[in-house]
């Protein structure tokens, strides 16, 4: 499109008393040349925006620069469609609320009778006045490098793929079915059901949540397997998933198989951050086949949009904790093989098949004070319990069931089950740490208990007991989604949840790290069936979000209706792979040669590769490299002898941007030395934008980015991280030139720590004036 | 409002509460394709969630998922949404529902540009409600800092005061408008959402915990207030009765629940909150010690490691034991707490700074309910059903699992709009 520039310079909000609206047009006109620029007092209100409608229709300006307020706010006012290019130069917060109007100098003046006197005297404050010069600056070259963008579009598929046929996985594919999408659902096993099917009764699911209920996964069976548009594959494994959302290609399997189109083992130690490894090849036994390379295409495979993995857990092994007796005595059993029984009929102990009628369960192995339940717990081996202490009450009227815990973890409405099984005359519930099981000569157990709450050490003898073991996810063993990705087949950040493919994000609690592939039921948390089925309810509707999104071109979270995507100039591409390595997303395939395979429904727009990039030849096309360069040299960088300093910020757009229009809002003040821009993520900072501020002659470089580390704040997971490894790069470029290091620092931040803002500016500030000018300014 | 209506809709989906389940569910649905509407009877959207100062487990600010939150609603539009609106009436089935909404006046239009003028010129105060009242703040305001939509209201207890004509003059951008009327306009939709969330249990009710009488003692709601840097006292931890540092701090579990006289569900978030008001007092006051008195522990699944961080510390302790008494020390405004210790069997006696009630969730249904078709629960909670919903007003629950319910009401929501 031909652009045709106007620059709308607002001076409300104090803006026209801070600063010198003549002047900040003469940048506009004067050495941009841009034809059309108009002041106005209001340029939000009614008046000011039919001005700047008057010039789109009349004057056919369709690139508008709006020197006001911030971005953040009036976004509905200054939309002027989408054919149209706004860009927002905050002159209001980041200026004139944050540094001072004016400034006192000292005015050596002759007084009536000719005496010389020195008077302080007010004057407009030029810093102020510079810096939003240089923000205008800035806000045209970027109208200027920016272009609309155009969505990403192919012919995607609207299947659903679900992995996994539990209670979790049949939910997932029910509810997307009953939506209108079609479904095909992957069982390993030969039945459906998973461990729902293997249940005498369910913990309740329903109001008032204080009655044991009725397993319905029939009843789910039953209706998957009539509808119509439902497909299901039991015995069935996945052997790769490749493509990307809109257009994964899945290959099935007989379960327990091996084929070619199993996902080859990663070409080198995959290590997502830092230098590319020399690559080592892999060792195959004799006996394995050899997998193609993922990005060979399986012609046979299968086409899918979106999948949701439910694939659930394994029952963990309570064997480490050998007081206990699990493992020794037959009759210590775990609550899945308590289910299995009561599911078959009456509870009857292992060693003997006598009737057990006095049961006791164990809540938590710990000793010495330790309060842990079991490994992959949750509060659902509590009700557990419950559950099957009900059991032993059911088979047996004069049945007794104990139940020995540190904590009773029956949170919310399912305090109500508590206490209704607490009003069970045969329920023992007693406070307690176990010391110890052992068998006596009848098979029959002793369980010493110790620090109960009536006060006393106790030993009961029952005929079984029952161990409150947890679930271990699945991922924990298994890839299961088998990803062809050059990145690895499995989620990442496993590590951080135990195994659990849980999110990290408490806001947005079904994000992954694989878009397009999202996770429901107990391969996330340890969950009841109620809490499966409310899961996969929420993660068959983002699946669905996803093909929609996918199918109109446009990103999914958080940069959630982003059409723009990364475009490559592969003619200069050096195939260091650093960008198919550091993408969080695994958006990149590189083939053999190293070039990278770009996926762009796979992308989530942050543009991490774009700064990974040494050759620079990755952009989108309202963000790239060159727009940002030019950015950092349209600053004006004054002369030594001026004695100003000039520092430019790159500043998270999440996180960072919003904190600074709070201090703003707060009127909080601080240097008026730093030029802040925005950027999607720190991740996408390009060192050469460092190295184009510091060949200007500018003294200090800032990066201000979100928290890393286990509990990372980055929406985009690795942005600001990544960051900083690079600048250790950057440090040592720095001392080559003879530049001090310590001019480029990166800072975490949090958006609601806007407090800090002048604190951190101003030290960083103080540190640049410290080391003094940048020796190359002027060359 | 950022999108005044233009013409009733023929079809779209109403949620009903703009807290982080109402959100959630309206950009779900959103951005699959639907056009949703947000009815929020505060002047902002963020509810609950805006006046938490750090969610657990992660310890990260609320606002970071409420701004990327807000940059979704303000990039699609798919969402409305009418910020003072509450819904009047209900009428209809699913898949075709008519319904009345009532606008309260704020007194200040979208013209407002948050230039601040008309607080400056506004010489009255009123007790902060953000803060639950432990500050003032101008009756012309910024709800806070972070409120979506960013505009200044005015407090209806000046209208008519020359303190309303004051801030109408200091206004340039004629934002104000005293003559505003409360204005009811209808709604066609296909589903409705409720996602009206909970209210902090009115802690005066429980006689024995002394709130409202020993100056000291506050609610875990009003802890999230006085340990945020935007709060009363700008994320310093003080005690209401004479502004001390507070260097010794109890917390009260089940402050109402697991009480038949009170609520006799377990509200899921006390525990959590509690163990995470911790770190508050032990980051602010590096001194300072804390005790949680409880019944049981509940951090299920991922919140046990969060438990043993917290154990970790030494300067944290637990006893289990309910609070049977809380009575104030006249002399030093120091709070005195009467529990039973059910591990060692004996009453203990202990002196605080300050007590700090972990008082429950009730849902907001409690006090109004669902004007239209609704079920609800034996403790007020709305069932899910013909009327759909989500979060803290269909069960207790924390922010993740809200998330959940949300997303998957969104769900629920669309499979409603081929009805008729």
């Amino acid at each position: 499109m031909e652009k045709k520039l106007g620059v709308y310079i607002c001076g409300g909000c104090s803006i026209g008393e801070g600063l010198d609206l003549e002047k900040l047009s003469l940048v506009a006109t004067k050495e941009y040349k841009v034809p059309i620029c108009k002041t106005h007092p209001a340029l939000c209100g009614e008046e000011g925006v039919s001005l700047i409608n008057q010039d789109i229709e009349t004057e056919g300006v369709n690139t508008i620069v709006i020197a006001a307020c911030s971005g953040r706010v009036k976004y509905d006012v200054f939309d002027f469609g989408p054919s149209n290019i706004v860009e927002r130069v905050n002159v209001r917060e980041q200026v004139v609320w944050s540094h001072d109007w004016t400034k006192q100098v000292q005015v050596k003046t002759k007084d009536a009778e000719g005496k010389e006197e020195v008077k302080a005297e007010t004057k407009p404050n030029e810093d102020t006045q510079m810096l939003g010069e240089d923000y205008i600056r800035m806000g045209i070259v970027k109208a200027n490098k920016t272009s609309l963008p155009e969505p990403f579009l192919e012919e995607f598929t609207k299947n659903i793929l679900v992995i996994g046929g539990g209670i979790t996985g049949l939910t997932a594919a029910i509810e997307a079915a009953n939506t209108g999408y079609d479904v095909t659902i992957v069982e390993k096993n030969s039945q459906l059901g998973g461990y729902a099917a293997r249940q005498r009764k369910q913990i309740p699911t329903k109001a008032p949540y204080s009655e044991l209920e009725p397993a319905n996964i029939q009843e789910k069976i039953k209706e998957i397997s009539n509808h119509p548009r439902i497909t299901i594959k039991t015995g069935t494994e996945i052997a790769r998933i490749s493509g990307a959302p809109g257009m994964f290609d899945v290959s099935f399997k007989q379960a327990g198989t091996k084929t070619k189109w199993d996902v080859p083992p990663p070409r080198k130690k995959e290590e997502e951050t830092g230098e590319a490894k020399t690559e080592e090849p892999v060792e195959l036994p004799a006996d394995q086949i050899k997998c193609e390379d993922i990005l060979t295409k399986d012609t046979d495979a299968e086409r899918f949009g979106v999948v949701v993995v439910a694939a659930g857990g394994r029952p963990a092994d309570p064997s480490e904790f050998e007081h206990l007796g699990y493992g020794k005595f037959a009759n210590v059993i775990t609550n899945v093989m308590m289910e299995d029984a009561a599911a078959k009929g009456k509870i009857i102990r292992p060693s003997d098949g006598k009737e057990a009628r006095t049961v006791a369960f164990i809540q938590s192995p710990g000793l010495n004070g330790d309060d842990s339940d079991f490994p992959y717990c949750s509060s659902v081996t509590s009700m557990i319990s419950l559950k099957q202490a009900k059991y032993v009450r059911e088979d047996y009227t004069d049945g007794k069931a104990f139940i020995f815990y540190k904590h009773m973890r029956t949170p919310g409405v399912y305090e109500n089950f508590y206490k209704s099984m607490q009003n069970d005359e045969g329920i023992f519930l007693t406070r307690g740490e176990v010391k110890g099981v052992t068998e006596n000569a009848d098979k029959s157990l002793t369980v010493e208990v110790d620090d109960t709450m009536i006060g006393e050490n106790i030993a009961v003898n029952v005929d079984m007991v029952v161990l409150a073991t947890g679930m271990v996810p699945e991922t924990r063993f298994d890839p299961v989604i088998n990803l062809a990705y050059r990145q690895g087949p499995a989620f990442k950040d496993l590590e951080l949840f135990d195994g659990y493919c849980d999110s990290n994000y408490i806001c947005f609690p079904y994000e992954t790290r694989r878009t397009g592939v999202y996770t429901a039921g107990n391969v996330r948390q340890t969950m009841t069936n109620g809490e499966c089925i409310e899961d996969a309810t929420g993660a068959a509707l983002k699946a669905i979000q996803c093909l929609e999104s996918t199918n109109r071109g446009m990103a999914v979270h958080p940069r959630s209706g982003d059409t723009s995507f990364p475009e490559f100039f592969f003619q200069r591409c050096t195939q260091c792979k650093r960008c198919t390595e550091e993408c969080p997303f695994g958006a990149l395939d590189d083939d053999e040669k190293g070039t990278p395979k770009p996926n762009p429904t796979r992308c989530r727009r942050c543009g991490t590769c774009m700064g990974a990039c040494p050759e620079r030849i990755i952009s989108f096309k309202n963000y790239h490299v060159d727009m940002i360069g030019s950015m950092v040299k349209a600053i004006n960088v004054p002369d030594e002898d001026e004695e100003k300093y000039r520092i430019v910020a790159f500043v998270c757009e999440n996180d960072a941007g919003p904190a600074l229009d709070m201090a703003g809002l707060n009127k909080l003040k601080f240097s008026a030395d730093i030029r802040f821009i925005p950027v999607r993520c720190l991740g996408s900072v390009n060192t050469i934008w460092i190295a184009d501020a510091m060949s200007k002659g500018m003294d200090g470089v800032l990066l201000i980015g979100c928290k890393y580390g286990d509990d990372y704040q980055c929406h985009f997971v690795k942005g600001s991280e990544l960051c900083n490894k690079r600048m250790d790069n950057v440090a040592e470029t720095l001392g080559k030139l003879r530049l001090e290091p310590v001019r480029v620092q990166q800072v975490q931040f949090s958006i609601d720590e806007y407090n800090k803002i002048p604190e951190v500016i101003d030290k960083f500030v103080k540190v640049i004036e410290g080391v003094g000018f940048n020796p190359m300014k002027g060359f | 409002m950022a999108h005044e209506m233009s013409g009733a809709p023929v079809s779209g989906i109403l949620v009903v509460g703009g807290g982080i389940s109402g959100i959630t569910t309206a950009l779900e649905a959103a951005e699959v394709g639907h056009e949703v509407f947000i009815v929020e009877k505060n002047p902002y959207l963020g509810g609950r969630v805006a006046q938490l100062y750090k969610y657990f487990p992660k310890l990260c600010p609320p606002a970071c998922g409420l701004e990327i939150n807000f940059q979704r609603i303000k990039k699609n539009r798919n969402v409305k949404y009418f910020t003072l609106t509450e819904v009047e009436k209900i009428s209809g089935a699913p898949g075709n529902y008519d319904v009345t909404l009532k606008e309260t006046p704020g007194y200040v239009n979208s013209n407002c540009t948050c230039c601040g003028k008309c607080a400056e010129a506004c010489d009255v105060e009123i007790p902060n409600e953000f803060n639950f009242g432990m500050d003032k703040t101008k009756a012309a305001y910024l709800p806070h800092e972070m409120a979506f939509p960013q505009r200044y209201v005015l407090h209806p207890s000046i209208l008519g005061t020359s303190a309303a004509q004051k801030c109408k003059d200091a206004c340039q951008y004629n934002a104000i408008d005293l003559d505003m009327k409360p204005k009811t306009f209808t709604l066609k939709v296909a589903s409705i959402v409720w996602a009206t969330g909970w209210n902090p249990y009115d802690a005066k009710k429980i006689d024995n915990l002394s709130f409202g009488k020993v100056k000291n003692v506050i609610t875990n709601i009003m802890m999230e207030r006085l340990a945020a840097p935007n709060g009363p006292t700008k994320g310093k931890i003080v005690r209401p009765s004479d502004g001390k540092a507070v260097q010794n701090i109890a917390f009260v579990q089940c402050a109402g629940s697991r009480d038949e006289n009170h609520l006799p569900f377990c509200s899921y978030i006390c525990c959590l909150a509690s163990l995470k008001q911790t770190t508050y007092i032990r980051e602010a006051n590096p001194k300072s010690k804390a005790t949680i008195f409880y019944i049981d522990l509940r951090t299920p699944g991922r919140y046990e490691k969060f438990y043993k961080k917290v154990k970790a510390d030494t300067n944290v302790s637990f006893v289990k034991g309910k609070v049977a008494k809380i009575e104030e020390d006249a002399s030093t405004g120091d709070v005195l707490v009467t529990v039973e210790d059910t591990l060692a069997g004996k009453k203990l006696h202990e002196k605080f700074d300050m007590v700090v009630l972990a008082a429950g969730m009730e849902p907001s249904t409690s006090a109004v309910k669902v004007p239209g078709n609704a079920k609800y629960d034996e403790n007020n909670f709305v069932i899910s059903g013909e009327i759909l919903s989500t979060g803290c007003v269909r069960k207790p629950c924390d922010v993740m699992s809200s998330g959940q319910t949300a997303t998957g009401a969104a769900l629920k929501a669309i499979q409603m709009l081929g009805r008729r």
